[in-house]
């Protein structure tokens, strides 16, 4: 096991190493002078000088890079242009916004997919089992920037349910986070059905009935908990949809996170934020991966045998 | 049951490809702007109503419709020449260079979603151009890890080292005895990868970092409706509805060509 853990983090330090060069290399597409793009057509040479300076744009690409490097460990990802502040400051402010809509969502998922799934499992063929499917394909298939709005429409200005946007209580969670779960209830749930359809024809299940357990404990003791190791899996693959899919809804319903601050940076030419609100929404996302794959290996095995 | 499955969607296809071919020729108006007619509701003379400047939206509509599915077509033909040459190159090489290619790969995959497009598309500036580069640089992995996969196991082949006994190059067994046998699951990986690109350039144009006005693009219009909402919903149903039935329709259509080609899901 402590070889296992040590080359999955040891092949997540390349790709963060990757990611991070990825992102230091994304100001340098900017078409043109990314300088005068940010300060706009009005800047004097003396500010676009001056800000070529601080941001170490005047030297060559290595220093840059390694520049760059050096301070991310150190934890400074340089200043907003816009509001002067910290970038590091901005994105504490603005992450637990993010994770809390990230989490819902991910709630509301496993909340219909758990149960949507192992029905149509159970209940192959059945009206039921199509519906369900019919559902997950809605469900993949609408796009969140047009569920959001629906959903607004519906339960904010028609019905009076729920705020229309911010982040006041818990009621103004709700709609962000069926916009955001949707698409992965979807997704899961067809998973979850046929990862349940494989794991009830093994020979196991047929023990568990003939030993007379109750049908309940037969799915949800032998079935369910065998096939908790791939939709886990999935589940880690399929988070990075759902933290992309925050930026949109975020967007939807005015939510502070994150996303919010990306689409706002790049409106405002705020590139250093752009940078650094993309990259920490990648890293979660393979932190969260590296963690799925660790916690892959301790369920199953067979996992960190074969690495 | 079944039948209906397979000529609902491909109706909606072939719908979606002749507007989006033949808009050019249609008397459409999409730009013409009657201040009176601002926010109307659809009517017997304008089908689905007018949008906030008083625009037909039935006409944008079949702009959006273009707007889109060049897009996807452009990004399929872009992610997967380059997704499928990368792939097959480097499972064939193996070594140093397959081991480059796909921490290379790995790289791309830790980009969530959609965040690497709209970090490009946000860098680079609104346009189509744009968008479909975007949408490229996040499309090839898919193709990649697909065909590296397949060329993997292909490598080893009877007709494969036959082909190396009789001396061929190597781009001619890619080309010959390789790539022609990557085509069905290539074939639903794009199928697939339409409805996403479908959506996502939409979702693009929503964020305001797609096509810019007055081009329409189904997601910008959504955007634009939301804030009449109340007093137009139709600004914002018609859109959303025709992104919706395409995107379905991809996805059944790609559903039914899976279990047809009986290629076990990933």
């Amino acid at each position: 096991m402590p070889f296992f853990i040590i080359s999955r983090i040891l092949s997540t330090l390349t790709v963060v190493f990757g990611v991070v060069t990825l992102i230091f290399l994304l100001i340098h597409l900017v078409p043109g002078d990314p300088v005068q793009a940010m300060l706009g057509e009005t800047a004097t040479p003396t500010d676009l000088e001056a800000l070529r300076k601080a941001l170490g744009l005047d030297q060559p690409l290595l220093t840059q890079w390694w520049n760059y490097m050096t301070n991310l460990l150190q934890g400074d990802l340089g200043t907003s242009l816009y509001s002067k502040e910290p970038i590091i400051d901005i994105l504490i402010e603005r992450f637990p916004a993010t994770l809390e809509l990230a989490a819902a969502g991910l709630l509301v998922a496993i909340l219909i997919a758990l149960p949507l799934g192992s029905i149509a499992a159970l209940r192959k063929d059945s009206i039921y089992d199509n519906s369900a499917m019919m559902f997950s394909l809605l469900g993949v298939s609408i796009p969140n920037f047009w569920l959001g709005p629906l959903l607004i429409l519906l339960f904010s200005l028609t019905l009076g349910w729920f705020p229309v946007s911010g982040r006041e209580n818990l009621l103004s969670l709700v709609l962000p986070a069926i916009t955001l779960g949707t698409a992965l209830s979807a997704i899961l749930a067809r998973m979850i059905r046929s990862t349940l359809l494989e794991v009830l024809n093994e020979d196991y299940i047929r023990t568990a009935r003939a030993k007379g357990l109750r049908e309940s404990a037969v799915v949800i003791h032998h079935a369910l908990r065998n096939a908790s190791l791939p939709i886990i899996t999935i589940l880690g693959l399929q988070l990075g949809t759902l933290l992309g899919g925050a930026v949109i809804t975020e967007i939807i319903f005015a939510w502070p996170g994150i996303g919010q601050m990306t689409i706002e940076s790049i409106q405002r030419r705020d590139y250093p934020v752009v940078q650094a609100c993309i990259l920490l929404i990648s890293l979660s996302y393979v932190l969260v991966n590296t963690f799925t794959d660790i916690l892959y290996g301790w369920l199953d095995p067979r996992v960190r045998y074969s690495v | 049951m079944f039948k209906y499955q397979i000529v609902i969607p491909s109706f909606i296809l072939i719908l979606w490809l002749f507007v989006a071919i033949l808009g050019d020729f249609l008397p459409l108006e999409p730009n013409y702007i009657i201040l009176s007619n601002i926010l109307q509701p659809p009517s017997f003379s304008e089908w689905l109503g007018y949008d906030d400047l008083g625009r037909p939206i039935l006409d944008r509509l079949i702009l959006g419709a273009r707007t889109s599915f060049f897009v996807a077509l452009w990004v399929i033909l872009v992610s997967s020449t380059i997704g499928v040459l990368i792939g097959t190159v480097s499972a064939w090489l193996g070594g140093y260079v397959d081991l480059i290619i796909v921490r290379i790969m790995d790289v791309f995959l830790a980009f969530p979603g959609i965040l690497l497009a709209i970090a490009l598309s946000g860098i680079l500036g609104p346009g189509i151009e744009n968008v479909v580069f975007a949408l490229s640089v996040v499309g090839w992995v898919g193709f990649a890890r697909l065909a590296r996969a397949q060329t993997l196991s292909l490598k080893h082949r009877e007709h494969v080292i036959a082909a190396i006994a009789l001396g061929a190059s190597t781009p001619r067994i890619l080309r010959h005895h390789v790539i022609p046998l990557l085509m069905s699951p290539l074939l639903i990986e794009a199928t697939f990868g339409i409805a996403g690109i479908v959506i996502a350039e939409a979702g693009l144009s929503f964020l305001g970092l797609g096509v810019q006005p007055p081009t329409a693009s189904w997601g910008s219009m959504i955007r634009d409706g939301t804030g009449y909402m109340l007093v137009a919903p139709h600004t914002v149903l018609a859109p959303g509805l025709a992104l919706l039935l395409v995107v379905l329709s991809v996805n059944m259509l790609g559903d039914k060509l899976r279990d047809k080609m009986d290629v076990k899901s990933r």
